[in-house]
């Protein structure tokens, strides 16, 4: 190497220096924690943990706290959560909506992500009940899906009550002969799948992906009328002229938010936020990771933070 | 009313007596209603009035925009929140987590926390010291089962909030019971709120604890102290006022202050009961160990919700074990402590003061942990894990077992639950709460119908009267279930101490056992629904019904039993004539604590899926519905009372007799 060319290699990285220095003072504006959502379901504890792992690498604070799904609004207005990598169009929309509304949370944009949440049964039941996936096969073999308390109606699990879910008016729309349940919580949801599929008993429910119940189980989705917007606005959308709701659920984005607060005290965090971009295949495939080979999400995440430096780090120019 | 054959020397006759006077008026009322106008049998919406809309405006007024002298409340309770967030994160350092440096991917541990090692065997000395060798023994099994099965780190996350919690429960209640003890006034206002406090589901009064104090920590400390706040200060009282009179004049004789007599007197002479109090404190924030997880406390809690969510029903209970292990080292510690300080047992002499020994084990095992690697972090190549084992077994028991439990369930649910709910949905609002009073009036007097009717009318007025109505089918279920399972089970037990020891063990399973773990085989056997809650809240409140009936029983006056034998009683006529009689009021009470409990655990069972009260308190938590939560939870209260009334007033009916006979 000629000294020329050393001169030359020195001034660049002396540029470079130059160039990342502001950057670098700017990096952790401040030392205040950033407190990132977590919740009940692996997914957003996964994308927690994975932007928690990032904004530390930069210099950042961070800490998980757990809250609830539709739960989360006043702290986020309040400011004492800052970031939530998921929220669903399925079910927060309007909560969302009316968040940001306030002034006081952010949208920070979609994950990339697609929910989708629907009925859903194991594949053995497409023999008792022939016509699935169509959702009219339903109106015939409701009895094969009946339990003494319910029969000759159908039993269907929904998700649990609070989740503000609409399967009792499309029930109603659609004029499915079944009877509702509710359970409290997903875990007594997907109990009733595990009793019912180590027995191959008859079952359908509710099950939302990505989920690792899809990785576990086989079957599939009950193919009801697709959504559109004017299904739950116009009555005379649809199979049924005089009803709304007689259509699918929508299947749509996940979305990150964010404390409007935080948007003058950790600028670049922010901006790393807003980078943020993800697949269903790959978080199903850390999903499985996790759930069904019990790793932990810590372990999970420092993994792909570690095989991904290139995405990540891309994301993370303004800290880097 | 079994008891009241026993004297037919009563003095009333039967149509002079407020029996009868009762029943006549519930008969007319009920008449009235049934040919009445249709509002005095279904709850007219214009009678329901918004509380939960005031209150809940109330509360984010006050939780948001309240300010004392310029400073907004928030802002306080915020501060107040940061305070203990340190101490709870100093404690998690020491005990679990080290000190670390680097952060995201460049995390390196700089020094380790205590090691279990360390831990453990002060556990074991401690046991040793307050209880010889049988407590150490019992000290070092529990603490095995931590290390064993990976589960110490979080035990000690759990441990560090338990510790928090316990010692300001006892700051708290220590003052409160204090000020309570000297003022007769302050005394009634916190019994009353203490009494409500205590039925008040503890999700209820999250969310405001969540508005006040932030998401975190602090927020769970603050939830679970004042859940384990009642037992403190009942006790405080109990112990205050049961030092002997001549202690307390001996104190004044010597020319005490107020101040001294109580720190150099009253407390020191009380100090056994106060154990007791510290021990219940304990107990019920363990208790909560796993619902204040939810909102943020981390530890063993949240393991059993993370592997419950999994369906992962081994490591569910593995970790739920854990709870139990923590709950038994640190009660049966407490208890011998609470055992030596009663019988004023001091060390021996020459004996080296405890803490001597502890802090020079806490030196040695720390260099010991620095050289030897395993004994601060056990390796996790040397777990081991009987997970497997239970999710073979819950799988088979499902696949063997389900349709024999599948016809149990149907039959249960279509011959017995359904019509009873039906029943209660149907029965008219006016002739329930004519039906309460007259059996108050009857039980007791006036006071106590006029009580259980106002109580019975805020429900009313709240406009939860149908999920209220739904609560009392479930509880009165489970309660007839746990009662009829758990009372023979106590009588049998009895008259066996050599099983004693094992069937408390179960006992204290039964009860820090976070229900989750069992409620999920539940409903994989029993579907999602009522029978699954029932079963939840039968195995819960089977606890307390078979411990006061071993305590009823085993405090039959042995001159009686020895009349009895003489007089040539068979078993079963002392059993019916003499046994019961005597202890019927215990087993009343006991009756009365087994409601207590399954209305604590109403909140659980709602998450297997009920419509009842607790349904609605988990809606509004999940939904941050402040007013609707607080109000739904004191409908849960106001149920709870009643009962307690009821029960109590039965309880005393059930003794008057019985001392009437022993002064003859």
């Amino acid at each position: 190497m000629t000294s020329n060319r050393m001169l030359g290699a020195l001034a660049l990285s002396a540029m470079a220096a130059t160039v990342a220095a502001p950057a670098m003072a700017d990096a952790p504006e401040s030392d205040e924690t950033i407190k990132i959502m977590t919740a009940d379901w692996t997914s957003i504890g996964l994308q927690g943990e994975i932007m928690s792992l990032i904004l530390q690498t930069v210099g950042y604070n961070t800490e998980l706290v757990v809250a609830d799904d539709s739960g989360r609004y006043p702290g986020f207005e309040n400011g004492d959560l800052h970031i939530a990598m998921e929220t669903w169009q399925t079910t927060q929309l309007q909560n969302l909506e009316r968040s940001v509304a306030t002034g006081n949370v952010l949208d920070m944009g979609e994950t990339g992500l697609r929910g989708v949440e629907d009925w859903w049964y194991p594949m053995y039941m497409k023999e008792r009940c022939p016509g699935l996936p169509n959702w009219e096969a339903l109106l015939d073999c409701a009895e094969v899906f009946s339990t003494a308390d319910t029969a000759p109606n159908g039993r269907y699990v929904g998700g649990p009550v609070s989740w503000g879910d609409h399967d009792e008016r499309m029930v109603e729309a659609l004029g499915l002969p079944f009877d509702i349940v509710h359970p409290g919580t997903d875990a007594a949801m997907f109990a009733e799948l595990k009793s019912a599929y180590d027995r191959e008993a008859p079952i359908v429910l509710w099950v939302w992906q990505p989920h690792w119940v899809t990785s576990v189980y086989e079957g599939e989705y009950v193919q009801f009328p697709q959504f559109e917007a004017a299904c739950f606005d116009d009555a005379s959308w649809g199979v049924n002229a005089d009803a709304t709701y007689d259509c699918g659920k929508p299947y749509g984005w996940i979305k990150k938010m964010a404390w409007a607060g935080g948007e003058d005290v950790w600028p670049c965090a922010y901006d790393i936020v807003r980078n943020y971009e993800m697949d269903n295949d790959t978080i199903a495939d850390l999903l499985v990771e996790i759930d069904l080979n019990g790793r932990s999400t810590t372990e999970v995440a420092t993994e792909w933070l570690q095989n991904n430096r290139g995405t990540w780090e891309g994301w993370a120019s303004c800290g880097l | 009313m079994a008891t009241s054959d026993l004297f037919p020397e009563r003095p009333r006759h039967f149509l002079t007596s407020p029996a009868a006077f009762a029943l006549i008026g519930f008969t007319v009322l009920a008449w009235i209603v049934v040919i009445g106008p249709a509002w005095l049998r279904t709850v007219p919406e214009a009678l329901t009035f918004p509380i939960a809309q005031v209150v809940g405006d109330a509360l984010n007024w006050f939780a948001r925009e309240a300010k004392i002298a310029g400073v907004a409340i928030q802002e306080l309770t915020r501060s107040l929140a940061d305070f203990f967030d340190v101490i709870i994160e100093s404690t998690v350092i020491v005990l679990s987590k080290g000190i670390y440096t680097g952060r995201g991917l460049n995390v390196t541990q700089a020094v380790p926390p205590l090691s279990w090692f360390a831990i453990g065997g002060t556990a074991v000395i401690l046991g040793y010291r307050l209880g010889g060798r049988s407590l150490a023994t019992v000290c070092a099994v529990s603490i095995g089962f931590l290390v064993l099965f990976g589960l110490w780190e979080n035990a000690m996350v759990t441990l560090s909030s338990v510790l928090v919690c316990v010692l300001l429960a006892m700051l708290i209640g220590l003052a409160l019971g204090i000020w309570s003890y000297r003022s007769q006034g302050v005394e009634n206002i916190t019994r009353g709120f203490m009494n409500v406090m205590q039925t008040v589901p503890i999700f209820s009064y999250l969310v405001p604890t969540l508005l006040l104090f932030g998401y975190g920590p602090a927020a769970a400390l603050f939830a679970t102290v004042i859940y384990a706040l009642p037992p403190m200060v009942h006790n405080t009282v109990l112990a205050l006022k049961s030092v002997p009179t001549e202690i307390t004049e001996g104190g004044r004789m010597m020319g005490c202050k107020p101040r001294q007599l109580l720190w150099q007197v009253q407390l020191p002479a009380a100090l056994a009961k106060l154990a007791v109090g510290m021990n219940q404190a304990i107990m019920m924030t363990l208790n909560m160990v796993i619902i204040a997880s939810m909102i943020g406390a981390g530890g063993l809690g949240f393991d059993v919700l993370q592997a419950l969510r999994k369906l992962d029903i081994g490591t569910g209970l593995e970790a739920g074990m854990g709870i139990v292990a923590l709950a038994i080292v640190l009660d049966r510690l407490s208890q011998a402590a609470a055992h030596r300080a009663a019988h004023g047992k001091h060390r021996e002499p020459g004996q080296r003061p405890l803490w001597h020994l502890v802090l020079a084990w806490l030196v040695v095992a720390t260099v010991a942990a620095y050289l030897v690697k395993p004994l601060q972090a056990w390796p996790d190549a040397w777990q081991v894990s009987t997970a497997g084992f239970w999710n073979a077994a819950v799988t088979w028991v499902n696949r063997e077992l389900f349709d024999v439990l599948e016809g149990f369930r149907n039959f249960a649910l279509l011959n017995v639950m359904r019509p009873f709910s039906a029943f209660l949905a149907t029965a008219p609002w006016t002739l329930v709460i004519g039906a309460l009073a007259a059996l108050a009036y009857a039980l007791s007097g006036w006071r106590l119908a006029v009580y259980c009717s106002a109580l019975a009318l805020f429900i009313v007025l709240t406009g939860y009267w149908g999920p209220a109505m739904n609560s009392v089918y479930l509880i009165t279920i489970a309660v007839t279930m746990a009662v009829l399972i758990g009372y023979p089970i106590g009588f049998w037990l009895s008259s066996r101490p050599r099983y004693q020891g094992f069937a408390s063990f179960i006992l204290d399973t039964l009860q820090t056992l976070p229900t989750l773990v069992y409620l999920l085989p539940a409903v994989m056997l029993f579907r999602i629904g009522d029978v699954s809650a029932v079963i939840a809240v039968t195995l819960y409140a089977l606890a307390p019904a078979v411990r006061y009936a071993m305590v009823g029983m085993a405090q039959v006056p042995h001159a009686r039993l020895e009349a009895a034998e003489i007089a040539g009683c068979t078993r079963w006529q002392t059993l019916i004539w003499v046994r019961f009689p005597a202890a019927m009021p215990t087993l009343l009470i006991g009756v009365n604590q087994t409601i207590m409990m399954a209305f604590s655990m109403l909140i659980i069972a709602a998450l297997v899926g009920t419509k009842d009260l607790g349904q609605e308190v988990l809606i509004a938590l999940n939904r941050s519905l402040v007013g609707e939560g607080i109000v739904a939870g004191l409908c849960v209260a106001c149920l709870a009372l009643i009962a307690d009334g009821l029960l109590k007033a039965a309880a005393a009916r059930a003794e008057a007799p019985g001392s009437r006979r022993s002064r003859a």
